[in-house]
């Protein structure tokens, strides 16, 4: 079967982008630039800004002389090859082979593919369409080899060119650019009058691999279709889905559960492999009746274990409805991580927070009370007591401060502090007694006072003046005046010792 | 008074079938062990006419029968666990085999903010050693109460603890019993004011598999019920004592009851938190008769 080729030329492939993103650059001349030696250099222009005579490898000084309201924006390295991929995934639906030729290409081979749109005309017009539609100037081509419909692409004025014969005839009319050829060779042939391919065709092989070395006689081989060229094709990132179709609709857990599992094991033996864990994974089941059920699930470490993720999974089952039955189960994973594989020590179990079932316990926790529940505490440096504490990030996290022991802390601090009523001799005292939920207490002991300012770059406030105190009971409470004496000022409790 | 001994024995063989029977299966398995115990006894009785037996010997046999008796019923020693057992000075002698308990539920009853407080404190000075192998602890409870920068005078490193909040409590009982199944923590601490006889089983089945140790806060509970729980604690402060008129407060110290334990002997100390150790108040010293002095 003979193959077919089509190439696709973006001509202005940055610049679309950019206008893509921003609407209003569409009608203006704007170019995009990069610094080269100390110039800004022009790197790729927009249509209307061609058709003033701005070209890509200007300097942006002699284009703003030529244009005086010319836009420029920086230019992102390494786009094209990332706007070419994500294009190239898109073409996908064209044909399953399709390649990036870079810096401005992309080639699918069709062979077999156009009599799906109904030949080979709507097939080509259906792909200029499409591409014209998201804003990109395209010039495509088909023809039996790449080299040949990378040629009619750039350089052919009549498009799209479809019947074989034509095809050889047009080709042959072509410059010799469209042999895909270095800049110098284009030249040297040009400086000898070799302008179209025709005129090279008729010479002998041995001269011309003499004149122009065997590069020439490649790319016209190729061109030509007696030298296969190899193209690339892309390959898309499977995503990390699984499917099970049930012969009879399942109404029960047992079935559900039958089912989670086999899709688990189909699944973390993939990641297995591929030395990737989950951190989220969603379980739908496709109802006869046309609704789906989903349940979802999230972990605090790439886990590929099928059973600890099942048993994640064992509590929202119940939360299923399968109403007359599911038909489709379909397993599908939104975040994928690598797993950095320890080592297990077998004699050691208690190994702190790397402990692997202390985090599938959390996770279980996390997924059945919801996040925002569990809690590590890390010192921070602040005297304001509630500051000094703060959640940490994650299991791992360390921190180079050190708790603090000079001062005594209560091991039981209210979340906010409750006014009491207390009574002190004389001022910066500890107080004689205090009363706090209609009970006296007498004070005995007490320890006073640590001054903590209300730290201000934070937070605008009185100060407060911590006293430790202990009643006739033994009972220790921490207590604080906030503000001075001579302005209004307030007693309140904040936390009990131990 | 051999007779008493033995008397005793099959008291404890009825107690163990009452209260330490989690399933009809281990049931089985207990009581045939307990029947190997009696012929075992039989056998004493028949090979020496007792009536010869030294004082001595019989006070070993009697040891090496409760010893026995001790593990069938889930108390087993582990000289590995002694590295991180909590050494209790006077309370030892009451616990079976004279070491702290490790891989069972302890209750402690509180009544009020105070009391929790003051326990806290001293589930801390237990963590201390529980922990000092770099293992880690699990803290539950409805409310972040516990301020994690005071338990560093506990010697307890703060960020070893994690805290699990919730409100509802069927999830904290849920969440109890999954934590204590989770092999390799130090400790689980939880904040439960309401357990019944059923959950209490379930919780000791848990730490039986685990060898996890369990601390189960009650605080104002409605009914302090039967329950599977080994021991039953009351934390209460105690004024502290200060030599001589130095002023402050002094450290941590606490009235501690031991109201119930299973195959030992319930008893009231009197223990302070000093110098990174429980020390016990033998003679309490003068306590300084001005007690209120600026101290800044």
């Amino acid at each position: 079967m003979q193959k077919r080729f089509v190439t696709i030329w973006f001509r202005y492939l940055k610049t679309d982008w950019f206008c893509h993103r921003h609407p209003e650059l569409l009608h203006l001349p704007f170019v995009l630039t990069d610094m080269d030696h100390g110039r800004m250099i022009i790197t790729a222009v927009n249509p209307v800004a061609y058709q003033q005579g701005i070209v890509a490898g200007m300097v942006l000084a002699d284009a703003r002389a030529i244009v005086p309201s010319l836009i420029y924006l920086d230019d992102i390295p390494g786009l094209p090859q990332k706007l070419l991929r994500s294009i190239a995934k898109w073409c996908i639906r064209f044909s399953p082979i399709v390649s990036i030729d870079l810096p401005d290409g992309i080639i699918i081979e069709a062979t077999g593919c156009t009599n799906l749109w109904n030949g080979e005309i709507s097939y080509l017009g259906s792909i200029f369409n499409r591409l014209k539609q998201i804003g990109y100037n395209v010039n495509a081509a088909i023809g039996d080899t790449p080299g040949k419909a990378w040629g009619l692409a750039h350089f052919s004025d009549q498009q799209p060119i479809i019947r074989c014969e034509d095809e050889l005839n047009a080709f042959l009319f072509l410059p010799v650019a469209a042999l895909r050829l270095e800049v110098d060779t284009v030249k040297r042939l040009d400086k000898l009058g070799l302008r179209q391919i025709r005129s090279i065709l008729s010479m002998p092989r041995s001269v011309l691999r003499r004149r122009f070395g065997n590069h020439l006689l490649m790319r016209l081989d190729q061109a030509l279709g007696r030298q296969e060229e190899i193209i690339q094709p892309v390959q898309p990132v499977e995503p990390y889905s699984e499917r099970l179709p049930c012969l009879e609709p399942i109404v029960t857990a047992t079935g559900i559960e039958l089912a989670l599992k086999k899709l688990l094991e189909l699944l973390c033996k993939r990641l297995q492999q591929e030395g990737k864990g989950i951190r989220k994974l969603i379980f739908r089941g496709y109802r006869i009746d046309g609704n789906i059920q989903a349940i979802d699930i999230g972990t605090n470490r790439a886990s590929s274990n099928v059973n600890h993720l099942f048993k994640l999974f064992e509590i929202k089952i119940s939360s299923i409805e399968p109403a007359l039955g599911i038909e489709l189960f379909t397993l599908e994973s939104s975040k994928v991580e690598d797993i950095h594989s320890t080592q297990e020590k077998f004699w050691d179990k208690a190994c702190g927070l790397e402990n692997p079932g202390l985090i599938q316990l959390l996770d279980r926790v996390s997924n059945k009370i919801g996040n925002g529940h569990i809690h590590r505490f890390l010192p921070a440096e602040h005297h304001w007591p509630d500051r000094s504490v703060r959640i940490a990030a994650s299991l791992d996290e360390k921190t180079t401060i050190q708790w603090r022991t000079d001062r005594q802390r209560p091991i039981h601090l209210l979340q906010n502090p409750e006014p009491i009523w207390a009574t002190a001799p004389i001022p910066d005292y500890p107080p004689m007694l205090f009363r706090y939920q209609n009970k006296l207490h007498k004070v005995k002991k007490a320890d006073g006072p640590e001054r903590i300012e209300k730290e201000w770059w934070i937070e605008e406030g009185q100060h407060r003046d911590y006293y430790a105190v202990e009643d006739e009971e033994g009972k220790r409470y921490w207590i604080f005046r906030s503000g001075h004496y001579s302005d209004s000022y307030q007693w309140f409790i904040h936390g009990f010792f131990a | 008074m051999f007779f008493q001994d033995l008397f005793q024995f099959s008291i404890g063989s009825h107690d163990l079938k009452n209260t330490n029977l989690i399933n009809r299966a281990q049931a089985g398995q207990k009581l045939l062990l307990v029947t190997k115990i009696f012929s075992k006894i039989a056998n004493y009785l028949c090979n020496g006419s007792f009536g010869l037996v030294m004082l001595s010997q019989k006070a070993d046999i009697i040891l090496q029968l409760q010893k026995e008796i001790l593990q069938l019923q889930g108390f087993r020693y582990k000289a590995s666990d002694d590295f991180i057992r909590p050494v209790l000075g006077p309370i030892d002698s009451s616990f079976p085999n004279g070491v702290f308990p490790l891989a069972c539920i302890h209750e402690f009853i509180t009544q009020s903010a105070e009391d929790i407080a003051a326990t806290s404190g001293f589930i801390s000075c237990l963590l201390s050693s529980l922990m000092n192998k770099g293992g880690v602890s699990v803290w539950i409870g409805a409310s972040q109460r516990i301020f994690p920068a005071a338990l560093k005078v506990f010697n307890v490193e703060p960020d070893k603890i994690i805290f699990i909040n919730t409100k509802k409590p069927k999830e904290l009982l849920w969440l109890f019993e999954e934590t204590l199944k989770c092999e390799g923590l130090a400790a689980v601490v939880g904040e439960v004011s309401e357990i019944s006889f059923t959950a209490s089983r379930r919780l000791q089945l848990a730490v039986e598999q685990s060898r996890v140790t369990g601390f189960l806060i009650r605080n104002n509970s409605r009914n302090i019920n039967v329950n599977a729980c080994t021991a039953r604690w009351k934390i209460s402060s105690n004024p502290s004592i200060i030599a001589g008129d130095i002023p402050g407060i002094g450290f941590p110290s606490w009235n501690i009851e031991l109201l119930k334990i299973r195959n030992g002997r319930p008893g009231a100390w009197q223990m302070q938190w000093a110098y990174n150790k429980l020390l016990s108040i033998l003679k309490p010293t003068m306590v300084s008769s001005t007690e209120q002095r600026k101290t800044g």
